[in-house]
């Protein structure tokens, strides 16, 4: 599925994308350049909106910070750090042709 | 069954019993002869500050039965009952008598003249307010004060508060004599002879008359005072109007024993109308340890009276005087160790046994900063080097040293406190301790401990800068980097968080640079800044246009109405006097920008850590009462302010009189008129810890009044830590509010004319958010919910009807494993 152009991306920013089946993916433009996709829903408060969170970096490790509660969530694997038991889905995602797509 | 207590006196003593046994399974009755609520005593000089009584108030308290206005007169102690003026008659399991003192008035012929008054309440000083303002001489009133100890210096200061000039007239041959001595009181009297005092010691008056309007007091001295007004404050004696048939202390009080019990098993007694074990006390602190006392009595403990420190430290007319433990040298063998320096102005007195080894007591006058340190050795081995001229004070306290005196919490509370992770900070301690609750002296030195305890909280912002907030600001105005990235890559580590990102955008926005949402600070703002919008739980967001004033006019309130229904935005009146309309989906907010622009709204940064309103009463235009222009004046306020980011939200409000209709006391910058022009306030806070703000100027003139805020609000912008409101930042300020005083009043420092002109560059450069991104295609094309399907709305937003409106449809939270 197409989710944008590249070009469209910013480094640390999000952006939301719509599946057939009504579900939300939150993707990702890292500051190295590498693209994540993760479920958009917050698991802490339901809703969809991880695609505005802050991105950045705990210890090195690249995160997205749910805009509710605040809890960081890491890109590459979908594990909540705040709280170990707790993870989103990671979506396999690639960039071909200029073009952002899911897989 | 319920088992009733009921307690005879609502002053200080009382108000504390109450506050501890409130949640007990007691039922307690309260008779209160004042129809005032409980306050707040010892600060009763304070109150001439801006007669506000609301300062002085004690916390309400819930859980007990409060008759205000109501005197006790009688006690049935055969049928447990107490009645009051009124006829009513409660009965008690339990009594407690906390009926204070009352002043003593020597047998001065004419002392009950008209214009001669006491020093004890509120009311007292609202009638020595009263003679005052009648006074009509020309220039500057006169007034005497009888009595030239700790009360008779508060009733001076109270008196040069309302202009007059008071002569202090002491029989003893020195002020303060119960607790200082010759040395120290010849300081004290020569500092507060320079604060248009007039000190008479070792002497009396023998009459006071009425001459015209004047009053004559002849002194035994031979000196005649011509004066306006007469205040007696030579004392107190224990107040036992309400006879109960028990048996009197040989200097009157209630005679309790150790547990504060009087012969009748039934009746208690606290507090100054109090003889434990024969012994009266006329402070504070051992009111709450007997009160502590019976709470524990009452709840089947055993607890007794451990006898009482009169140490005393305070403030008296800007003079620091501390006394403690054998001031006096009455032990047997004594030795003082006297540094009197006239130059300094500082006088310290030590008071060792004959051995040199242990310390007894000692005055300090002038200089009472190692009060916290020597006080908790009383009656401990003596550090050498404290003997030496000049000698060191920093000192290690033992563990069982008392370090708050008021609620008698040790040194080793405190730290275990800390140790245990129990508290991190004052506040904490505070609360799980108690310690610093009563005066507030020793807040200091639980700051120390916390230090000591190695809790010296890092001031790093995160793990990626190791500089504090204020730093950084100083970092980004002097090299002006502009850009987030320069500013990591060259002064701290990694690519920043959630903390950080925002707190380095909005020390950006205050120096000034372009919209919060250009193309390198996009990313750095928190969702709300982001979307110049709240967040709300279901991810829409709030929209709320500024109403300056929360003045507006019936067209503009259409137009918010015709928008909330075309969107459907749940529509709910702010506390800050404007409208939050819910609802509005990432692609609605710029065409509901863009309705709200068109009409003459603009962003009214409910969202920003920035100025939100500037909340106002109607002030003179409409009231009666109104002594100022307070909507004008807030109009102008909000909208020279507006968009101003700062490490918090700022809220602010103009009261049009001192009745205060704005609460502006209660925001971090508030305004309240006066017959003369304005009172300014900083640093109040309403939200998790209420705070009253204090008064930073009073009578100003606008321009004035806006000069020093726009230096106090550049100023805590400057210094203040991230996400610290004015009144955190207030009260962790060094020298707090007189150190305030010094660099935005007085430009101690020297920065008010940059100060000045930050705030200057802010104004002119002000543009409207909302508008700034209706204007530019590419910030608009950031808010659209999905990037491959624009206008599409969010498949998990949905609502239901509540009240006539739409409110959030709950998310099915997914199960989260914790």
């Amino acid at each position: 599925m197409i989710v944008c152009d590249f070009d469209v991306l910013r480094p640390e920013q999000g952006v939301a994308a719509l599946r057939p089946d009504g579900s939300q993916v939150a993707v990702f433009l890292t500051a190295e350049g590498s693209v994540h996709a993760l479920d958009n829903i917050d698991p802490f408060s339901g809703a969809a909106v991880l695609s505005r969170g802050i991105v950045g970096d705990r210890g090195g490790v690249p995160v997205v910070v749910s805009p509710v509660y605040k809890q960081a969530f890491e890109l590459a694997t979908g594990k909540c750090l705040d709280e170990p038991s707790v993870s989103v889905a990671v979506h396999q995602v690639r960039v071909r042709d200029g073009v952002v797509e899911l897989t | 069954m319920t088992q009733t207590l009921v307690v005879v006196g609502n002053g200080m003593v009382g108000h504390r019993l109450v506050e501890i046994l409130r949640d007990s399974s007691w039922r307690i009755v309260v008779f209160g002869e004042e129809s005032r609520p409980a306050y707040d005593r010892v600060a009763l000089s304070s109150y001439v500050d801006n007669w506000n009584f609301a300062d002085l108030e004690l916390p309400t308290l819930g859980g007990c039965e409060l008759r205000l206005g109501e005197k006790a007169v009688s006690v049935d102690r055969a049928r447990k009952v107490v009645v009051g003026a009124s006829g009513v008659e409660v009965s008690y399991d339990a009594l407690v008598l906390a009926t204070g003192s009352v002043p003593f008035v020597p047998p001065v012929p004419g002392r009950d003249l008209p214009g001669c008054h006491v020093y004890r309440t509120v009311d007292d000083l609202d009638e020595i307010r009263a003679t005052v303002e009648e006074a009509s001489r020309p220039g500057r009133r006169s007034g005497m004060v009888l009595g030239g100890g700790l009360l008779g210096l508060e009733a001076a200061n109270a008196l040069r508060g309302m202009g007059v000039s008071p002569h202090v007239v002491e029989l003893a041959p020195r002020l303060m004599p119960i607790q200082v001595d010759d040395g120290g009181a010849g300081l004290l009297k020569r500092l507060v002879e320079k604060l248009d005092l007039t000190v008479h010691t070792g002497t009396s008056a023998s009459s006071i008359e009425r001459d015209g309007s004047r009053l004559i007091a002849k002194l035994a001295s031979g000196l005649e005072l011509d004066l306006d007004v007469v205040v007696f404050s030579a004392g107190i004696r224990p107040r036992t109007d309400l006879d109960l048939g028990l048996e009197l202390g040989p200097r009157g009080g209630y005679l309790v024993d150790a547990a504060c019990r009087t012969a009748d098993p039934h009746v208690f007694a606290i507090g100054e109308c109090a003889a434990v074990e024969g012994v009266t006390y006329g402070l504070v602190a051992p009111g709450y340890s007997m009160a502590e006392v019976v709470a524990d009595q009452l709840s089947g403990g055993a607890r007794v009276f451990p006898g009482a420190d009169v140490s005393t430290k305070l403030k008296l007319l800007g003079v620091d005087v501390a006394s403690f433990g054998d001031a006096h040298a009455q032990t047997e063998g004594a030795l003082e160790v006297v540094v009197n320096n006239a130059v300094a102005g500082t006088y310290s007195k030590l008071v060792v046994s004959d051995d040199a080894r242990i310390l007894l007591g000692g005055v300090l006058v002038g200089d009472a900063s190692s009060y916290l340190s020597l006080r908790p050795l009383v009656g401990k081995e003596v550090p050498a080097a404290l003997l030496q001229p000049g000698g060191a004070v920093d000192v290690e306290m033992p563990a069982d040293a008392q370090v708050c005196s008021c609620l008698a919490v040790t040194k080793q509370t405190i730290t275990d406190a800390i140790q245990s992770g129990v508290a991190c900070d004052v506040a904490e301690l505070k609360a799980c301790t108690k310690a610093g609750t009563g005066c507030g002296s020793c807040v200091p030195m639980l700051k120390k401990l916390l230090t000591e305890c190695g809790v010296e909280q890092s001031k790093a912002l995160c793990e990626h800068f190791t500089y504090s907030r204020a730093e950084l600001f100083e970092i980004i105005r002097a090299t002006r980097v502009a850009t987030f990235s320069a500013l990591i890559e060259k002064h701290g580590t990694g690519r920043g968080c959630d903390i950080c990102k925002p707190a380095v955008a909005s020390i950006l926005a205050s120096l000034g640079n372009g919209h919060i949402l250009g193309e390198t600070q996009v990313s750095l703002q928190d969702t709300n800044d982001r979307f110049l919008a709240n967040l709300q739980r279901n991810g829409t967001y709030s929209v709320v246009p500024r109403i300056p004033g929360g003045e507006i006019t019936p067209e503009k309130l259409i137009v918010i109405g015709e928008v909330a229904r075309d969107y459907g935005l749940y529509t709910k009146i702010t506390g800050g006097q404007r409208i939050d309309l819910f609802g509005a989906t990432v692609d609605q907010l710029p065409e509901i920008w863009r309705r709200l622009v068109d009409a003459g709204f603009e962003s009214g940064h409910a969202y920003g850590k920035s100025l939100r309103t500037v909340k106002s009463c109607v002030g003179t235009t409409w009231c009666r009462y109104g002594v100022q222009d307070s909507v004008g004046l807030a109009i102008e306020l909000e909208l020279r302010y507006r968009g101003l980011r700062s490490p918090h939200k700022l809220k602010s409000a103009v009261s049009g009189c001192a009745r205060e209709c704005a609460e502006a006391r209660g925001k971090d910058f508030g305004v309240i008129a006066t017959e003369n022009g304005w009172n300014l306030y900083v640093g109040g806070n309403g939200g998790f810890t209420p705070r009253h703000a204090d008064l930073l100027v009073s009578d100003v003139d606008t321009e004035e009044l806006i000069r020093v805020i726009d230096r106090f609000l550049m100023f805590y912008i400057r210094t203040a830590d991230r996400l610290q409101r004015t009144s955190a930042w207030l009260e962790a300020l060094d020298g707090g509010l007189d150190h305030l005083r010094e660099v935005v009043v007085d430009d101690k420092l020297g920065i008010c004319a940059e100060l000045e002109t930050a705030m200057e560059s802010h104004v002119s450069d002000y543009a409207d958010e909302w508008r700034g991104v209706l204007e530019d295609p590419e910030k608009l094309a950031r808010f659209t919910s999905f990037v491959n399907a624009p206008g599409v709305p969010d498949p998990t937003i949905s609502f239901r009807a509540e009240r006539g409106q739409r409110v959030p449809v709950s998310l099915g939270i997914p199960e989260v494993v914790r």
